[in-house]
């Protein structure tokens, strides 16, 4: 009784577990209940029931409601993509006046929309990637193929390597130093040698035209929500939840609305990449002084003036590291939507990963990686850049890089010329290397391979097969014992003992959604995956951050390490992986623990790092020893911080497992992919995002919770 | 009495949500603790004053005291809850944005404790900013700043930025930003109590030398009763909302009206704070000796000549007129006496 009054947190957790496992074990798994595998679900059966909503007719496996819950939103995907199918085709017709065939035509007010945003984001692309790599398209949109034919000259020539490679350079030097430049200008040449030019020119125009536009939309609609308060409580559950969306989800949909190439791919990259453009110009805006607003104010500045002359410059670096992030989410988009035809090195990549040349998805994957890690940097350094003062330099201090950039620019145009008579008939390698032409190390990576392979197949095989069969495969069927109604219950009542009535409510609707979807058994599966990543790498990613804190130096190379692995598309994990342990679900979960562990140690190393000095000293004088410190002191205060990290884990590892589908597993990820190619995909794929992002959600909701909790405990912010 | 420039009439001002109401259903009888239990928190309450043309009125309160707020609602930054302000005649809460930016452009300027600097601007160019977002040209507004730099000493500092300079240099910076357009009124929010005593000490007596050249009609907000009493003509003193007084420096050491005022009058050096008028007897004029003193002479500067006479000192104003007198006994009266219960 005493125990029970000390720690009476303890004893209701304990009664939940209680409740939870007889409720496991008081229900037994019915007999025809068995997991369903791949296309079993669109095949009619006798056996199924049946029932219709809204006019949908939705097919199912009636098991015991205690067990398995009816799909009660089973219509919801059906509904979405007949919806979507009437906007599209049937909606409010009207004629529109046809350029080509010089006449009206009576269309969709919806795809007259949607054709003439892709045209308007084809001409974009087109006009960036024509100058990078020449072409007649732009030419063509203002006049004619006739026009064309009768002046050959007029198609654009592109811009030679030599001044690409020049211009990045200055660039970065203009932006960070020399440093920087060097590793530009090192990037630009590796790229054309290994004639990796064209692919990533064109994965560069679809970020330079995706980029600007998510930048556009996002500051207004981040400045919208911070000048009115319903904008943002209207913005805010869109944007909690692309923020834990999985992106390959969005995919789906666009495909539907926009058709398959990179006009479709900038905007479904712009849905993805707006959202945190958004949230931090409201923190950005947020944290500006009240001070100097008021000092705005009383300087007489009008809402205008006052936005654009005091709010955003003083924000500036906030809504830069906003730029940088966009960015990044546009390139690790660029490669994901090459499963929608986006050009570019994603869409060599994924073809090299289907035909398992790990060699030439390895090259590429470098390229991508290497691109990421510049345009990050790129980024950073500009929003940490300060202004600097240029009344007293001279003409040619102030505008030395532009004037080198000129001077690169006619020396380019030289080489390039002069490269036309060196080599004579063949491909001028001073003005573009073709893809086929540079050096490729393709077949030794492949050999290596094959090396491990032949070297280690008893190895990894001995260990893939142990992990399959004695850890994930029994895990597995653990997760899919259990009863629906007993997981509700776990998720309700964890929610009510850390966030009150609230949180109940809050996880009781998410994991309803889920589990009222056709997908439950997907989402299990999901979770099994996700939740074996999440364990390891928090052990991994604990351990190695608190290790790395014991010293300076190396904690600032560690968080260094975990800032360039998290520049990498998430895609580029699945390289490595594959190339050892080939398609297995081993390699899904090595993708997901090598991904997930660099939150974990991040947040790890920051949060112990956060432990006031003074706490320090305090305890020193105290007289405790190294251990003593770090459990006693820096493990409690840092452990809210750290926290937050799992939740980042956890966001991470479901993202990768969603990725991992790619390879070959049976959860959610699975059908998404199915959905790519289902002509009726577009409302399954949106739905299962959704569902993927309320698994991320409930463990949000509880985290946080419990965080903001601890702090207030502990008096920390 | 010159022109009243800054005037108030039964301010309040009462954050939360159903304040205006609340205010209404009050009749103006605010109480603190029944608006606190129904999710409102009292700002101002009732404020009534005047400031006059060339004025410096300060006003001091601890934190929390409501005094940044009154200030707010007289730059017009936060909306009062209630009542009346006029400036220079002009009812203030009637007037429209437009209007509004329009005495801000022309009429005020203000100093902020944090100093408020825009950090994407050099010196010169936070200086321009009020001028710019006037509409004066580039050339002109840049000439003008450089004579505010000039002002305020920070010559061949004009091209530094905020973050260059220390925080003494910031708040120069600020002084001259807000004196940029040539305000009549000036506002000054707490203006040197970030800075080290020091500095602050130097900052202060730069202010004076400044206020003696403009005149500004001005309202000073502290936290420092010295400060307040070193700087003010007159002096508010608030507590929760309320002021509790307001009189001039000597009149608020000499009697203070509420035992609040008196805690901070106590620790005060009369001797340095009053003048020989604040204590002389007006009365009598007769029976003088030699010594003659002017009345505003601080004391302590002619106390030790006073102390050696034993017959009445003579007090005379600037044209040698005699005023008045004043006993020695007195002098040992102010400094050492009375000071629980006043003189």
């Amino acid at each position: 009784m005493e125990y029970l009054k000390k720690y009476p947190k303890l004893f209701q957790w304990l009664f939940l577990l209680i409740v939870f496992f007889a409720l496991c074990f008081a229900i037994d798994v019915p007999e025809t209940y068995k997991f369903i595998r791949g296309q079993a679900e669109f095949v009619k059966d006798p056996n199924q029931s049946v029932y219709f909503f809204l006019g949908k007719e939705v097919r199912y496996y009636a098991f015991d409601v205690f067990w398995r819950l009816p799909p009660l939103l089973g219509w919801l995907p059906i509904w979405i993509n007949d919806s979507l199918f009437f906007l599209m085709n049937e909606w409010m017709p009207m004629e529109f006046w046809n350029e080509d065939t010089q006449e009206f035509k009576t269309r969709p007010i919806l795809l007259q929309i949607s054709r003439n945003l892709t045209a308007f984001m084809t001409f974009l692309i087109e006009l960036i990637r024509e100058i990078l790599l020449g072409g007649l398209e732009t030419i063509v949109a203002f006049t004619s193929w006739d026009f064309i034919d009768a002046y050959p000259w007029l198609e654009l020539p592109g811009l030679p390597w030599t001044i690409v490679a020049a211009g990045a350079a200055i660039l970065s030097y203009k932006l960070s130093g020399k440093g920087l430049a060097l590793f530009a200008g090192l990037t630009m040449i590796y790229i054309s040698i290994f004639g990796q030019w064209k692919p990533s020119m064109q994965t560069l125009s679809f970020i330079l035209v995706a980029a600007p536009l998510s930048f556009i939309f996002g500051l207004g609609l981040g400045i919208a929500a911070y000048k009115s308060k319903r904008v943002e409580k209207a913005l805010y559950p869109i944007l909690l939840v692309m923020q834990t969306m999985p992106q390959y989800a969005v995919l789906v949909p666009a495909l539907v609305l926009f058709g398959v190439g990179d006009h479709a791919a900038v905007i479904i990259t712009m849905v993805v990449a707006v959202p945190p453009m958004i949230l931090l110009t409201i923190l950005g805006l947020r944290a500006i002084p009240p001070e100097v607003i008021e000092a705005g104010r009383m300087s007489g500045c009008t809402n205008w003036q006052l936005m654009l002359k005091v709010l955003i410059p003083t924000a500036r670096r906030d809504i830069l590291i906003g730029v940088n992030q966009v960015i990044m989410v546009c390139f690790s988009m660029a490669v994901i939507s090459a499963f929608i035809g986006a050009k570019g090195l994603g869409f060599n990549l994924l073809l090299a990963l289907n035909q398992l040349n790990i060699g030439l998805a390895l090259e590429a994957g470098l390229c991508i990686s290497l691109i990421a890690i510049l345009l990050d940097k790129m980024s950073l350094a500009w929003a940490n850049k300060q202004t600097d003062y240029f009344g007293n330099l001279t003409f040619f201090q102030r505008n030395k890089n532009v004037i080198f950039f000129a001077a690169s620019f006619v020396i380019g145009i030289i080489l390039a010329y002069v490269g036309t008579f060196i080599f004579k008939g063949s491909f001028n390698y001073l003005f573009e290397i073709p893809h086929n032409k540079g050096i490729s190390t393709a077949d030794f990576w492949n050999k290596g391979v094959d090396w491990i392979f032949d070297t280690f197949f008893v190895y990894i095989k001995a260990f893939n097969t142990w992990l399959i069969q004695d850890v994930l495969q029994p895990m597995r069927a653990l997760y899919l014992r259990m009863p629906a109604v007993a997981t509700l219950v776990l998720a309700v009542g964890a929610g009510y003992l850390i966030g009150g009535i609230r949180s109940a409510l809050v996880v009781a609707a998410l994991t309803l959604f889920i589990a009222l979807s056709p997908w439950w058994d997907r989402a299990l599966v999901t979770l099994y995956m996700a939740t074996f990543g999440v364990v390891i790498s928090c052990l991994i990613g604990f351990t190695v951050g608190t290790l790395c804190f014991q010293n300076k130096k190396s904690a600032a190379f560690m968080l260094g390490v975990c800032d360039i692995f998290q520049t990498f598309p998430s895609f580029v994990y699945l390289i490595p992986v594959m190339m050892l342990f080939g398609i297995t679900d081993t390699s899904v979960l090595i993708a997901v623990i090598v991904y997930a562990t660099i939150p974990a140690t991040r947040y790890t190393i920051e949060g112990l790092r956060s432990v006031p000095v003074g706490l320090h000293e305090a305890a020193t004088m105290s007289g405790v020893n190294k251990f003593q410190r770090l459990t006693k002191i820096e493990f409690p205060l840092a452990f809210p911080h750290m926290m937050l990290g799992l939740n980042q884990t956890i966001v991470f590892a479901l993202f990768m497992v969603i990725i991992g589908a790619f390879i070959g597993t049976e959860d959610l990820g699975q059908y998404i992919l199915k959905a790519l190619s289902d002509k009726n995909g577009a409302g399954i794929g949106l739905t299962l995002g959704i569902c993927v992002a309320f698994i991320g959600l409930i463990f949000d909701n509880l985290i946080r919770t419990w965080v903001g909790k601890r702090k207030k405990h502990l008096g920390i912010d | 009495m010159s022109e009243t420039v800054i005037k108030c009439e039964s301010v309040y001002k009462i954050f939360g949500e159903n304040a205006k109401k609340m205010l209404e259903e009050s009749n103006g009888n605010v109480d603190a603790k029944t608006f606190q239990e129904r999710g409102c928190i009292v700002g101002v309450n009732n404020a009534s004053f005047e400031v006059a043309k060339g004025e410096m009125l300060v006003v001091m309160g601890l934190s929390g005291s409501g005094k940044s707020t009154l200030l707010r609602c007289i730059s017009r930054l936060t909306d009062a809850t209630g009542g009346k302000i006029f400036i220079e005649g002009q009812d203030l809460l009637e007037l429209n944005n437009k209007e509004l930016i329009e005495l801000r452009r022309n009429k005020m300027g203000m100093v902020f404790q944090s100093f408020a600097l825009l950090p994407h601007k050099t010196v010169v160019e936070n200086i321009a900013f009020p001028l710019q977002i006037k509409g004066t040209n580039t050339q002109e507004s840049i000439s003008r700043a450089m004579e505010m730099v000039k002002l305020v000493g920070l010559d061949g500092r004009e091209n530094y930025f905020p973050r260059e300079l220390s925080g003494g240099q910031q708040q120069r910076v600020g002084i001259a930003r807000s004196l940029a357009v040539e305000p009549d009124i000036w506002f000054l929010d707490e203006p040197f109590s970030a800075l080290d005593p020091l500095i602050r000490k130097e900052m202060q007596d730069e202010f004076l030398r400044l206020q003696e050249k403009l005149q500004k009609t001005i309202m000073f907000i502290t936290h420092d009763f010295d400060e307040a009493l070193k700087l003010a003509d007159r002096i508010a003193i608030m507590k929760d909302g309320i002021i509790e007084q307001l009189d001039t420096p000597a009149n608020i050491v000499l009697n203070p009206a509420t035992e609040y005022v008196r805690k901070f009058t106590e620790e005060v050096p009369r001797e340095k704070v009053l003048i020989i008028e604040d204590v002389m007897d007006a009365s009598s004029k007769n029976d003088l000796g030699d010594l003659k003193v002017s009345k505003d002479e601080i004391i302590e500067n002619v106390a030790e000549k006073i102390l050696t006479q034993e017959k009445l000192v003579g007090v005379v104003d600037s044209n040698n007129n005699i005023v008045g007198s004043i006993k020695p006994s007195k002098i040992i009266d102010t400094v050492f006496g009375g000071r629980k219960n006043g003189s």
